[in-house]
């Protein structure tokens, strides 16, 4: 009995307590309520990177460009006033990987959208994924033709496509030079070959001939063959599809055969900043040339914010910005802005306005798409290595200052001043 | 000219990879493991040659002064706590062992040397010898000069020593070799031990005549196995003539063909003689067959 009645009474008591630390909890919360501000729930984005295999060492820069531009965006209000979360997964490297990759992303992470992974082999696989559940796939860094051809409407690239990023180059040359062969050497990728192929197509019509055309493997470590016979041409100018580290590795080889032609331009490499000077030599790098979607000094909007959270958060100078960052973070920018337009985060509506003729601002310039996806308002560069500084040199008449061309290329070894 | 020019080019060339197979052969004819980490280890010494010719300005080939016992020791670290312990499946679980050790290896070097290129300089690597029209660049005569001594060297003490008769008693037949008292264990340390040594030196030489990062071992390793295969799997001779053999096919058709077709060509000349010879050029028939 006494049990029971001081149990009823501890009970009793219990429930008291209870009762009361609830009507407190209750009184705490009901107050706290209308005035608490709810975090927005975040807008989130996959992104496949190539953080090992053969495009590491892009795949990286590509990383270091999404993150500033994450950044730069959730500094400026993020996207519907919601902030920006990028999730990455490495794919090797591998096609087979980056499919995996966007399935995760779309299937059971569910993000919001997805930006293209690095390079023209990548991004192929990768817009199939996102076109398969009606994902746009906005990229910067995978604009060979063979992305556009298949007839995909949800891929957009917001660089320079392929096709025309020697042209330029190859239209100067026509203009203040006599026809004369020309050496031609690319690796079989379909970004870089298309380069080389449609420059050469240009400058055949202009009546340039070729004084050899080799087309190498991708998986080539010696270059010497390549090399050699390129130098046993004779040709006063070389155009390179090369990617790092294969046109350092060509160069050496012209080194040593003593082969120096008046004009060298590589189709990428030469833009990898520090990479480039540390792998050739600073010594070895004048008047080369490379053609590039972004000028480091470029007013574009974003571009000053870009270069200088980009040396605050990874170090270096403007000079050791690979060109896969801008190139990322223009992608960012491009579906910040289309987004923000659109008002929703539904990729159907978002790639009807893509398609709308709409124009876009990016740190590589104008940005406006053409029925196939590729960027119809963009104005390839063409850079040269001028005593230790990577500088702008075409195109003539453009939008930019650039800096007088040299057309003849000293020895190997004498850059002025170094 | 250029055909001769080629040829040059891939016996020197040859050369070098034929080093750095010499090693994976070995290892392979005693131990019965295919080191799929020769291509991140030869990876690992070159960037230990790049360090201490950045940071201490000495030459690469001295360089391997330091490297070569180094990756020795690591050779014989992994075999010692990685693959002695193994005591079932051994072919599987060593094979699983050596990627595994692959993937630390380029781990590692992507975190302490980042994903950038860097390269191998020295003063003379961009000289050239020059003979009427012929050129030879200065490094791959260096490095066929002293993958040639490295080649002789380990062929006498393969043929000319006790410890080379252990060897080769332990390839041909590892349980008769322990039963006559030959420590098969010490023995397959020290190949090991061996193997990753000679990719500290074939390291130097690709991080001088290349531009390299953490993630190269890929397309070395393809090539070092097809060179172990075409010479015979345990046979250190037989990689060097399929080495320059391979090379040479590869640079000829390169400068009168078309460098896509290299590979082709190679890969069909490869399928033929395996077809008429299935144990390589110069591997023995079911030499490990008990």
């Amino acid at each position: 009995m006494h049990i029971s009645r001081f149990g009823s009474v501890a009970s009793r008591h219990k429930v008291q307590l209870g009762a009361a630390l609830s009507a407190v909890a209750l009184a705490v919360t009901g107050l706290a309520v209308p005035n608490a501000t709810a975090a927005p729930k975040p807008i989130t984005i996959g992104i496949s990177v190539s953080l090992s295999g053969d495009f590491s060492g892009d795949g990286k820069a590509t990383q270091q460009g999404y993150k500033i531009w994450a950044t730069w965006q959730n500094a400026h209000g993020g996207i519907l006033g919601r902030p920006v979360v990028l999730k990455f997964l490495s794919d090797a490297s591998s096609p087979t990987q980056v499919v995996t990759n966007y399935q995760k992303f779309i299937t059971s992470d569910k993000v919001d959208f997805v930006l293209g992974p690095y390079s023209t082999k990548l991004t192929k696989p990768a817009s199939d994924i996102a076109n398969r559940y009606h994902y746009v796939m906005l990229e910067g860094i995978g604009g060979g033709p063979s992305v556009f051809s298949r007839g995909l409407k949800n891929v957009f690239d917001v660089s320079a496509s392929a096709t025309y990023q020697l042209v330029t180059y190859a239209k100067w040359l026509a203009a203040t030079q006599k026809p004369q062969p020309i050496a031609y050497a690319t690796m079989d990728d379909p970004f870089i070959q298309p380069m080389v192929d449609f420059a050469k197509a240009y400058l055949d019509k202009k009546g340039f001939t070729d004084a050899v055309y080799k087309v190498y493997p991708a998986e080539t470590t010696d270059f010497s063959p390549i090399a050699s016979a390129v130098a046993a041409s004779g040709a006063k100018i070389a155009i390179l599809g090369t990617m790092p580290p294969d046109g350092y590795s060509m160069i050496q080889n012209f080194i040593q055969a003593k082969y120096n032609p008046e004009q060298l331009i590589l189709a990428s490499g030469p833009d990898q900043g520090a990479d480039f000077t540390k792998s050739v030599g600073i010594t070895n790098t004048e008047g080369i040339m490379v053609p590039n979607t972004w000028i480091p000094t470029s007013n574009y909007p974003g571009n000053k914010d870009m270069v200088a959270l980009y040396i605050k958060t990874y170090g270096g100078d403007i000079n050791a910005i690979n060109a896969d960052v801008p190139e990322a973070f223009a992608a960012g920018q491009v579906l910040a802005q289309a987004v923000n337009k659109v008002g929703s985060t539904s990729n159907v509506k978002l790639q009807a306005y893509l398609h709308s003729g709409a124009k876009f601002t990016s740190v590589q310039g104008p940005v406006q798409f053409a029925p196939d996806g590729e960027n119809s308002g963009a104005a390839p560069y063409v850079f040269q290595w001028q005593k230790g500084q990577y500088v702008p040199v075409l195109p003539l008449g453009g939008p930019d200052k650039v800096s007088p061309i040299e057309t003849l290329r000293p020895a190997w070894g004498t850059t002025p001043g170094m | 000219m250029l055909v001769l020019q080629a040829i040059i080019e891939g016996v020197l060339v040859g050369g070098f990879y034929a080093l750095m197979a010499a090693g994976l052969t070995l290892v392979f004819g005693v131990m019965d493991i295919v080191n799929f980490a020769i291509g991140a280890l030869i990876v690992l010494g070159a960037y230990l040659s790049y360090s201490i010719t950045t940071h201490f300005h000495i030459d690469p080939f001295v360089s391997l002064i330091f490297t070569t016992p180094l990756m020795t020791a690591l050779g014989m670290f992994i075999y010692v706590f990685l693959i002695k312990p193994i005591k079932t499946n051994k072919v599987v679980m060593s094979l699983l062992t050596m990627f595994a050790v692959a993937t630390l290896i380029e781990g590692i070097l992507d975190i302490c040397y980042n994903s950038g290129f860097v390269q191998i300089h020295a003063s003379y690597i961009n000289n050239s010898l020059r003979i009427g029209k012929l050129n030879f660049p200065l490094i791959y005569v260096l490095s066929f000069l002293l993958s040639a001594f490295l080649l002789s060297c380990l062929y006498l003490v393969t043929y000319r020593t006790k410890f080379g008769r252990s060897l080769r008693a332990s390839m041909q037949n590892p349980v008769a070799a322990r039963l006559v008292g030959i420590d098969t264990d010490r023995v397959s340390m020290i190949t090991l031990g061996i193997g990753i040594g000679l990719a500290a030196i074939g390291g130097m030489i690709f991080g001088t005549t290349n531009a390299f990062n953490a993630s190269s071992s890929y397309d070395i390793i393809s090539r070092l196995l097809v060179i172990v295969i075409l010479g015979g799997f345990g046979s250190v001779g037989g990689a060097l003539v399929a080495a320059i053999f391979m090379l040479v096919i590869q640079d000829v058709v390169a400068v009168v063909w078309s460098p896509v077709w290299g590979s082709t060509a190679f890969y069909m000349i490869l399928m033929l003689v395996l077809l008429v010879r299935p144990q390589g050029l110069f591997g023995k028939k079911g030499v490990r067959a008990q």
